[in-house]
């Protein structure tokens, strides 16, 4: 009921309803988002391949990341802010969409999947990070990733499908 | 519209393939993941070697190193690119093909692959071609300038394809 509410305020505000009733806003913003993910996705994929052990072998891991990350971080927040207003605009609507639901959860267990590997693997990277070949549980942080983001962009999508009037 | 342009697009929707894709509701939004998930390797791919050409990542390697890392994940996903969006126009031809933002998008598309084919040409013999001078030095950012904008605009125009149908 306390959620049914927040999202019903949400949609209301000002800014939500200018989304919702304008003619081309909506549609900016998902450019936006779209610009933002596909670089999210695509330099996260750089440094999973890595990781695995199938990309840019002659690089230091930590060089990599080090390189790529902080822009990848830049592209997140455009996601994410691009992201929260769309939702904003309709916000019962997605909060109870299944695709959209599932969306936020993988990208929670990407997140942890992340945290884990900083904390944990990572923390030892000056024993492999020069080395071609990284150890298993770096090779299984990079595979878990890759999978993880391939399904939030596959929930993305079906999400464009199973709103009612949202063009696909 | 064009009248043969028309005429084709009815004529691909009435083919066995098109009907073929039509027939189940997940295959078009298969296909568009799949693209779009190529599109994602390809852009950062790009993006990445033009952020290196004007100094912004990856500064302690030499352009033509990060080049080299970046250029095969940029053209491999093409086919595949190529593959599932040939199959979204025969699902829906009109959609698309009859669309202002489809063939804005198709020009673009054109621009960008002579522009990354323009770069990459001089360093198969030179790794050192676009520090030579300074006026290539110039000229190489105004490569990395028009490829990151070419890219920006084949996304935007794809998007507001769901947006522009007749």
């Amino acid at each position: 009921m306390i959620v049914e509410n927040a999202l019903v305020w949400l949609q209301d505000t000002a800014i939500a309803t200018a989304i919702r009733e304008g003619d081309t806003l909506f549609p900016w913003i998902e450019c936006v988002h779209v610009l933002s993910i596909t670089f999210v996705v695509g330099s996260i994929a750089a440094v999973d391949l890595r990781l695995i052990g199938v990309s840019s072998r002659d690089r230091p891991v930590s060089r990599l990341t080090a390189e790529i990350l902080p822009w990848t971080w830049l592209a997140f927040a455009a996601a994410a802010a691009s992201g929260g207003l769309m939702f904003a605009s309709k916000a019962v609507q997605y909060g109870g969409n299944t695709a959209f639901q599932l969306k936020i959860a993988l990208l929670v267990l990407a997140g942890v999947n992340m945290a884990i590997f900083h904390l944990v693997t990572f923390r030892r990277v000056g024993e492999w990070d020069a080395a071609s070949g990284t150890p298993a549980a770096a090779k299984l942080a990079g595979a878990a990733s890759l999978a993880i983001w391939i399904a939030i962009v596959t929930c993305g999508r079906v999400i464009g499908f199973t709103m009612v009037d949202l063009p696909s | 519209m064009l009248r043969w342009l028309d005429r084709f697009c009815h004529w691909l929707a009435a083919t066995p393939l098109s009907q073929a894709l039509q027939s189940e509701t997940w295959i078009v939004p298969a296909l568009q993941t799949v693209h779009i998930l190529c599109v994602a390797l390809v852009f950062s791919s790009a993006l990445l070697i033009d952020l290196r050409i004007f100094g912004a990542v990856s500064r302690a390697q030499p352009e033509a190193g990060v080049a080299a890392r970046f250029l095969p994940s940029l053209w491999w996903p093409l086919p595949v690119l190529l593959a599932t969006g040939s199959l979204l126009i025969s699902a829906e031809p009109a959609r698309s093909l009859e669309n202002p933002s489809f063939q804005i998008k198709m020009a673009l598309l054109v621009a960008a692959i002579a522009v990354t084919y323009a770069y990459q040409r001089p360093l198969r013999h030179d790794a050192e071609y676009w520090h030579r001078t300074g006026q290539r030095r110039h000229a190489a950012r105004l490569v990395a300038a028009a490829s990151a904008a070419l890219w920006i605009g084949i996304i935007l125009a794809g998007r507001w394809i769901a947006y522009t149908q007749e």
